[in-house]
């Protein structure tokens, strides 16, 4: 008898913590965007949270999650679905995630929302919003008076 | 999930209207999407350039999500019903299709549009289509910055010297009639707001939208004039009467894909 190899939930999140976001230099599932992976026999269904529903990479994500998942062994179908049941808020985003935007040179809100802006490159809270639209719909651009540094702030929509 | 499977769309009385309204709602957003786009590398300020050049994104990916569902009602992808149709199948109000002039219009534009846009979104939410009020919740949150950038410039051109005040009033004047289209009603859009679908009909919306834009009109030293009640005269966008100005920007929004059709890039 062939035993046919069956692929577990646990297997997928795996997989999907190898995915970086393409305009953020974290996994998908740091960002948070991960809501829910289904498994039914060979088929597979995973549900996204998208950052904001405009996003042009939500299209690629979509790409890179059905290509990882099908390279496991069982896997014969795989869906990638959107879902705005819930909000996407910061409180997604991880703690090894916010690390990760930091250390890239990024601002990044806490948690709760709201709070100073610190300078990722000398840590100064003496910042001013240069313009709440950035490179990026996920990006707002500050200023930092003391080390006289443009400054981008991951930016979150709106509460 | 699929917007056909609804409880609601699949009432053949409602199907077309709820189509119709989901056309309007994205070619809004298209059609003002493709004039802030025109902006990016000619706004005043390169803040502004990039502000409407994400505006402009945004607004866009917004009508490919309602595309999508629009899509699902009456069949064809999202490219096919914002490239493939004639300006007559349009649905959009017609303030929006008109070129962007001056960056007074452009402005005033912005700020009565996304006004507008707020209270037609808070319609939509908790409704029973299920994928549509989910969908009008999260484009509310979106949409907020859009508001302020609007307001903010509204405020900064109308306090900053008697020229630019008198210039942004003119603005305001000039764009007043076509405005009030923004809530000129899709056929059979009353049937939408008896089913529940939309949660105020489109004189309350109106009157709810005037009495939010003159406040901040009022406070940043402008005039507002009255609203009107019923279907506004001249053209309506809604029902396919649109100005040349549409079709001219079709022609040029479509050219590329014209040139090539079903080409993949």
């Amino acid at each position: 008898m062939v035993t046919q190899a069956v692929p577990t939930e646990q297997a997928i999140w795996e997989a999907l913590r190898t995915i970086n976001d393409p305009e953020l230099p974290i996994a998908i599932t740091d960002l948070g965007l991960i809501r829910e992976v289904e498994v039914e026999g060979a088929r597979v269904r995973v549900t996204i949270v998208p950052t904001f529903s405009a996003c042009p990479a939500i299209g690629v994500i979509q790409q890179d999650i059905r290509a990882q998942v099908l390279t496991l062994p069982g896997v014969e179908e795989v869906e990638v679905q959107l879902s705005f049941a819930e909000p996407w808020t910061m409180k997604r985003m991880t703690e090894r995630g916010r690390e990760q935007l930091r250390q890239h040179g990024l601002s990044v809100p806490p948690r709760l929302g709201g709070g100073e802006v610190t300078c990722p490159f000398c840590g100064s809270t003496n910042t001013t919003l240069e313009n709440p639209f950035g490179t990026t719909l996920c990006r707002s651009i500050y200023y930092c008076r003391d080390c006289k540094n443009p400054i981008e702030r991951f930016r979150p929509p709106s509460d | 999930m699929n917007l056909a499977q609804s409880p609601l769309s699949r009432r053949d009385d409602l199907r077309a209207a709820l189509a119709g309204y989901l056309l309007a709602l994205a070619d809004d957003e298209l059609i003002l999407g493709h004039r802030h786009s025109e902006w990016t590398g000619f706004a005043p300020d390169i803040e502004s350039d990039v502000a409407l050049s994400s505006v402009a994104q945004e607004e866009i990916g917004h009508a490919l999500l309602f595309y999508e569902r629009a899509g699902d009602l009456l069949g064809g992808t999202p490219d096919d019903l914002a490239y493939g149709r004639s300006p007559e199948a349009f649905r959009n109000a017609v303030l929006l299709e008109r070129p962007n002039g001056d960056w007074d219009f452009s402005i005033m534009r912005t700020f009565l549009y996304d006004r507008a846009d707020a209270v037609r979104l808070d319609g939509l939410v908790g409704g029973p289509v299920e994928s549509l009020a989910d969908l009008a919740k999260t484009l509310r949150r979106e949409e907020k910055y859009h508001l302020l950038y609007g307001e903010q410039w509204l405020r900064r051109l109308a306090a900053a010297t008697p020229q630019s005040k008198q210039r942004v009033q003119a603005a305001l004047d000039g764009a007043w009639a076509e405005a009030q289209g923004l809530f000129d009603p899709v056929e059979d859009q009353d049937d939408l707001v008896q089913a529940g679908a939309i949660r105020t009909g489109f004189d309350a919306q109106r009157r709810l939208w005037h009495g939010q834009v003159g406040a901040i009109l009022e406070s940043a030293g402008l005039r507002a004039p009255g609203a009107v009640t019923g279907r506004s005269a001249g053209f309506d966008g809604r029902v396919g009467r649109h100005t040349d100005d549409l079709r001219v920007l079709l022609e040029e929004m479509t050219s590329v894909r014209r040139t090539e059709p079903g080409a993949k890039w």
